[in-house]
């Protein structure tokens, strides 16, 4: 506690990936938190899904290491099976009352052996399984679950028994840690603030009844078709229909099910539909080529990064059928389940057709015990149940102190989620300041033992990776020949090796066989590395003494033919344990951080994220190129969601003006860049001349623009304008300044979501919404058309979709391969192609507003080299991974949010601008970190002295010293430790074989390469 | 030369762009050959005269140097340092009467993974023109 009485602890309620990522962020920033889950593991809906768009990439993979990092993490406690019950107090200090139920299994004790499981007679629907395959009373929810023990269910569920205190569980298990005299418990947590997580509820299909949901068996929903994909589903990963296990060729999605639909008052969209359908019916493809995957929809909301790029490949490279439609009814064929699905298509004719198989692309929805836990804490909720929250500062709530993220406030995807929790642990850390620090717990160091003295004796963890490899790569195979290779004593396969009971498997088998090198032959090592050398130092290893050898993203997922791929991942094992016999330990050094950021961008985002991160008490520097603060928001004029933009600017330029850890640079760009993470010299060109900076982490801001159009007359005709010129000139337009009749049309997409480019602008269906509305507002008289291909007001911003309809703006579709034409005269006149009637539809307009969307600023290919971070094909920067790092780069140190990252309103952009702030805080809040390992050495016995290596290296990091020695004066390179970042320039250079770069040596690198000539070639002789 | 001769093809991918493009083809599942043996590096800076001496020596067939684009290297220059030391490399070869062509200097960015299946690709297909190393013929019985 703060001598103000502020407590530096914070409750994060619910544990899927929003409180997770809010938990991490908050612990690593020196808070304490307690991580409450309702059930009886951390994970959330996301550890249920089988892969995740657009990158496809295995969701419990990139989901494991950081449930694993939770659960290891000094600063978080986890809460498993625990309820809030209430919230009192005030900000900064609340008391929490939390109700944990007993889970019968001691968690210390518990080795999650499963004998408890293999001896309990009970059997109950497996609900992490969506009721497709049963399980035990006496239960895990899933291999990699978090806590990872073993819980005794005696409650049931609907229609079946839970435990019957048999006590054969008791009796099964070795280590005495089943106790079914445990007794749940009421607990008072003390802390300052509280954000809440708590996910939404998938919807329930059974109340539409035309679906048939509940009734047929092979109508299923979409999470439950997730557990059907993955290989440690139900059916291994097999498609198979629950009625009769029988192989579909014919498979159906339907989307928005419990999405904007009246009849069951869900009129929004759940936003994440329309990608993870694509993504299913892929998958499904890739898993059985002779599926037939067909997609009934409405619109295809493809508003993301890459979205658009992935709808086309389903459709194109994976022959998906897309059919828009309305459906009116799914009927089961008496005879063998099969399926009949009436529809309306979008010529109104109605349809017939028979599929295997039928998936309902469910969305999310509050339920009744959510929105009374938001009543009950004091909170209002929206017309959907959901919390009400502000655009101005999405994650917090009215209620001071409380803050939210994930599908919590809205139905969303996972990058959404994920910058909702890291802004909301940016909130709650700028409120608990004074506390931060009070209440960690720092890490704990572990003694290591010395292995220089040791012959090599390696351990190789092959992993099957669900069957993402083990499809491809005969995995037994390749560890029976691992066990072959000279020093290996152990190897072993996993079904994932990064789950965290692989993860104490590893330490004992450290031990147990006394290894000093370890293997992991898994996925690549720039994502799970870190979480394995963890697993070596605590284990008592230098966590360097670790290597990973690439078998998934460079072998299994890239290679059809089984025993080629099978080839090239022995090879790759056998050269990496070429290496591994080579590796030496090395030594943590630390060096000291600039307690200080910068902001590159003052628009709204660049100015939210100096803000957060200057409350949060660090020292923040905001450069903007133009002469005023405010970017893209000096232009906005009026907004739909209730905020003033003006009012808005006036506030956050006043917030920064009085804050005195901010300090503004207008007129200044960033001129040059050198150093690293936590030690960047960065040159500031100002109007009064360049000045030199010095800061430890950078985010960038830079915004986006609206795109010039050069067709449909664009420049031609003053009456052709673009949606921020509509904009401007309505929020001049007086009342009656419109008069009846007069008509606007809206085109949709203008030289979008096409080649050249070939992403969707997110906000700009939004934008016409918005003038649509003002215009109607202005005069209902007036006639307003839009022109549009998929309409994108994902999430709640559907509810102005519904208003404009209400309001008479006329919605017409079109198809980019029959673009709309434009003949100018007297009046404007647009010919819309019907698909209804097949024909054109005459539109004589007064105005002609193009909605072009948005291009990335023309400067980011210079700032992106020389901040060293990728660009997208597009030209917006390419955040470290789409799902989870959201506003990271690969590149330590570097943040990003706002439009740079993506096209995107307000409100998102706030919330990701605090998300960056929490990121680049989790850096900052440390006086030191610990510098980069793979550092150059220089032999000081083989060097000459040449001093080539110095004027070689792009870091100034070596020094040449005199010294005398044995009554000789020489000269010879010195590097510093602090400066070097591991390039291995000099290393190349070196004439005299004196540098060597640590984990990278030559002999490493040679070893490595004359494993090669045993290999075998590429295809095999 | 055989019909069915296989290249072996060692590639030195640099940390930042190059091995992370490879990812990014895995992660989009865009096949190629299955020829190459990726060796991770930091930086294309980092790929001495002598691993690439070395690996043809020990019968490397074609070895490919990966680096970020000209201007992107993480650490601001490896990669022209790279560049010129190749193209000496390249020359000393030619002199040693070793075809240079078995030696490939690509930039490939973190978000070319086509790029690299396609640099993978053409690499197999031409070597597998040139034939196999002969140095590996001498070698191989
Ligand atoms: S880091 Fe990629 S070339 Fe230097």
């Amino acid at each position: 506690m703060s001598d103000k009485g502020i407590i530096g602890a914070v409750a994060v309620v619910g544990g899927g990936i929003a409180g997770v990522q809010s938990s991490l962020d908050l612990a690593d920033m020196g808070f304490k938190v307690y991580l409450i889950e309702k059930g009886p593991s951390i994970g959330g809906i996301m550890a249920q899904l089988d892969k995740t768009f657009p990158t496809n990439d295995c969701s419990m993979c990139i989901l494991s290491p950081k449930l694993v990092d939770a659960s290891r993490h000094p600063n978080i406690e986890i809460m498993s099976l625990s309820e809030v019950t209430g919230v009192s107090g005030e900000p900064g200090n609340f008391k929490v009352s939390v109700h944990k139920k007993a889970r019968y299994v001691d968690i210390e004790k518990c080795t999650s052996c499963g004998e408890c499981e293999r001896v309990c007679p009970i059997k109950l629907p497996n609900e992490f399984e969506g009721g497709l395959s049963m399980r035990k009373a006496a239960y895990k929810a899933y291999p990699q679950a978090i806590p990872n023990a073993f819980v005794i269910d005696k409650e049931g569920s609907p229609g079946y028994k839970g435990c019957i205190n048999c006590m054969a569980c008791v009796k099964a298990c070795k280590p005495g840690a089943v106790n079914h005299d445990q007794k749940h418990e009421d607990i008072e947590l003390d802390v300052g603030a509280v954000i809440l997580a708590m996910g939404a509820q998938p919807f329930d299909p059974s109340v539409k009844r035309e679906f048939g949901y509940g009734r047929y068996r092979n109508v299923v929903t979409s999470l439950e078709f997730e557990r059907i994909l993955s290989a440690s589903g139900p059916y291994q990963g097999h498609i198979k229909r629950p009625g009769d296990g029988a192989g579909p060729k014919r498979i159906a999605w339907v989307q928005c099910v419990g999405s904007r639909d009246r009849t069951v008052d869900h009129e929004y969209c759940s936003a994440m539909c329309c990608m993870y359908t694509a993504k299913e019916a892929v998958i499904a493809k890739e898993h059985e080529k002779t599926i037939e995957p067909t997609i009934f929809y409405i619109d295809v909301r493809s508003y993301g990064k890459d979205f658009d790029r992935y709808i086309e490949r389903a459709k194109v490279e994976h022959g998906i059928r897309y059919v828009r439609s309305r459906i009116s009814e799914i009927d089961e064929l008496k005879e063998n389940g099969d399926l009949l699905i009436r529809y309306e298509d979008e010529n109104g004719d109605l349809h017939e057709e028979t599929y295997d198989m039928v998936v309902l692309s469910i969305g999310l929805c509050m339920n009744e015990g959510r929105t009374k836990a938001l009543r009950d804490l004091g909170l209002d909720v929206n017309e959907y149940g959901f919390a009400l929250s502000h655009q101005k500062d999405p994650v917090a709530l009215v209620r001071p102190g409380i803050f939210m993220a994930g599908s919590f406030m809205e139905p969303q995807a996972i990058p959404e989620a994920v910058m909702q929790a890291s802004a909301a642990a940016a909130s709650a850390a700028a409120l608990l300041r004074e506390a931060r620090g009070t209440l960690a717990t720092p890490r704990k160091e572990y003694p290591e033992r010395d292995v220089s003295t040791e012959d090599p004796r390696i351990g190789i963890f092959v992993c099957h990776c669900g069957i993402n490899i083990g499809n491809q790569v005969d995995v037994p195979s390749v560890v029976e020949y691992a066990r072959g290779l000279k020093n290996v004593v152990y190897a072993d396969e996993n079904m994932y090796t990064c789950s965290e009971d692989t993860q104490k498997k590893i330490a004992s088998v450290i031990k147990e066989n006394r290894l000093n090198r370890v293997i992991v032959a898994a996925c690549t090592p720039r994502t799970h590395e870190p979480l394995f050398k963890k697993s070596l130092s605590e284990a008592g290893l230098n966590p360097h003494l670790l290597e990973m050898t690439n078998i998934r993203e460079h072998c299994s997922w890239v290679h059809s033919d089984k025993g080629l791929a099978t080839d090239k991942a022995r090879d790759l094992i056998s050269m990496t344990v070429a290496k591994s016999r080579m590796l030496e330990s090395i030594p943590v050094l630390k060096v000291d951080v600039t307690q200080k950021a910068l902001v590159i961008g003052g628009g709204a985002a660049g100015m939210v994220a100096a803000l957060s991160l200057s409350d949060q008490g660090y020292e923040t520097l905001l450069v903007e190129k133009k002469d005023r603060l405010g970017g893209r928001l000096n232009d906005l004029r009026f907004t739909v969601e209730g905020i003033e933009p003006a009012d808005m600017l006036k506030d956050l330029i006043g917030r920064i003006e009085m804050n005195p850890n901010l300090k503004v640079m207008t007129g200044s760009t960033l001129m040059d860049l050198s150093g690293y993470v936590g030690n960047y010299e960065a040159t500031i060109e100002t109007p009064d001349g360049p000045v030199k900076e010095k800061v430890g982490a950078i985010i960038i801001t830079v915004g986006a623009d609206e795109h010039v159009p050069t067709t449909f007359g664009y420049g031609s005709d003053p009456r052709i304008v673009t949606q921020s010129r509509m904009e401007e000139d309505l929020s001049k337009t007086p009342p009656g300044g419109i008069s009846d009749g007069e008509t606007f049309v809206f085109l949709q997409c203008v030289e979008s979501r096409q080649e050249g480019r070939e992403y969707c602008s997110r906000t700009c269906c939004m934008g016409a919404l918005k003038n649509a509305i003002r215009i109607k507002d202005i005069n209902p008289h007036a006639e307003v058309y839009i022109l549009y291909r998929d309409l994108m007001t994902y999430g709640f911003w559907e509810r102005f979709y519904k208003k404009a309809r209400e309001q008479g703006v006329v919605f017409l579709q079109y198809v980019p391969e029959r673009m709309p034409s434009v003949k100018l005269g007297d009046r404007i006149l647009v010919k819309v192609n019907d698909p209804l009637m097949g024909e054109d539809i005459p539109i004589q307009a007064d105005h002609l507003v193009l909605s072009s969307g948005m291009v990335p600023d023309p400067g980011n290919d210079h700032l992106a080299k020389m901040l060293k971070v990728p660009l997208n094909q597009d030209g917006f920067f390419l955040e470290a991974h789409v799902k989870l790092r959201p506003v990271d780069f690969s590149t330590r140190g570097v943040f990003l949010a706002g439009s740079c990252h993506l096209p995107k309103f307000l409100g998102e952009a706030i919330y990701q601008a605090q998300a960056a702030a929490a990121r680049a805080a989790t850096i900052l809040a440390n006086s030191t970190l610990e510098a980069e390992p793979n550092i150059a050495v220089v032999d000081e016995d083989l060097c000459s002295g040449c001093k080539t290596c110095i004027s070689l290296c792009p870091y100034t990091a070596i020094d040449s010293v005199i010294e005398v020695k044995d009554g000789f004066e020489v000269v010879h390179a010195r590097v510093n430790e602090g400066l070097c970042q591991g390039c291995g320039t000099c290393v190349a250079a070196c004439p005299s074989g004196a540098i060597s770069q640590r984990g990278f040596k030559d002999d490493q690198i040679l070893a490595m390469i004359k494993a090669l000539s045993t290999c075998s070639p590429g295809g095999g002789e | 030369m055989t019909e069915d001769f296989e290249p072996r093809v060692v590639g030195f991918l640099c940390n930042w762009c190059s091995y992370a493009g490879a990812d990014l083809a895995g992660t989009s599942r865009i096949q190629y050959p299955p020829n190459i043996r990726v060796i991770r590096v930091m930086c294309s800076g980092s790929v001495d005269s002598m691993y690439v001496n070395r690996a043809i020596l020990e019968g490397a067939d074609a070895v490919l140097i990966g680096g970020c684009h000209l201007g992107d290297c993480h650490y601001l220059n490896g990669n022209y340092k790279a560049r010129r030391r190749m193209v000496l490399l390249k020359n000393i070869l030619t002199t040693l009467g070793m075809e240079p062509e078995r030696i490939w200097v690509r930039w490939i960015s973190a978000s070319e993974g086509q790029r690299f299946a396609d640099t993978v690709k053409e690499i197999v297909d031409e070597t597998k023109k040139l034939g196999p190393n002969p140095m590996r013929a001498r070698w191989d019985v």
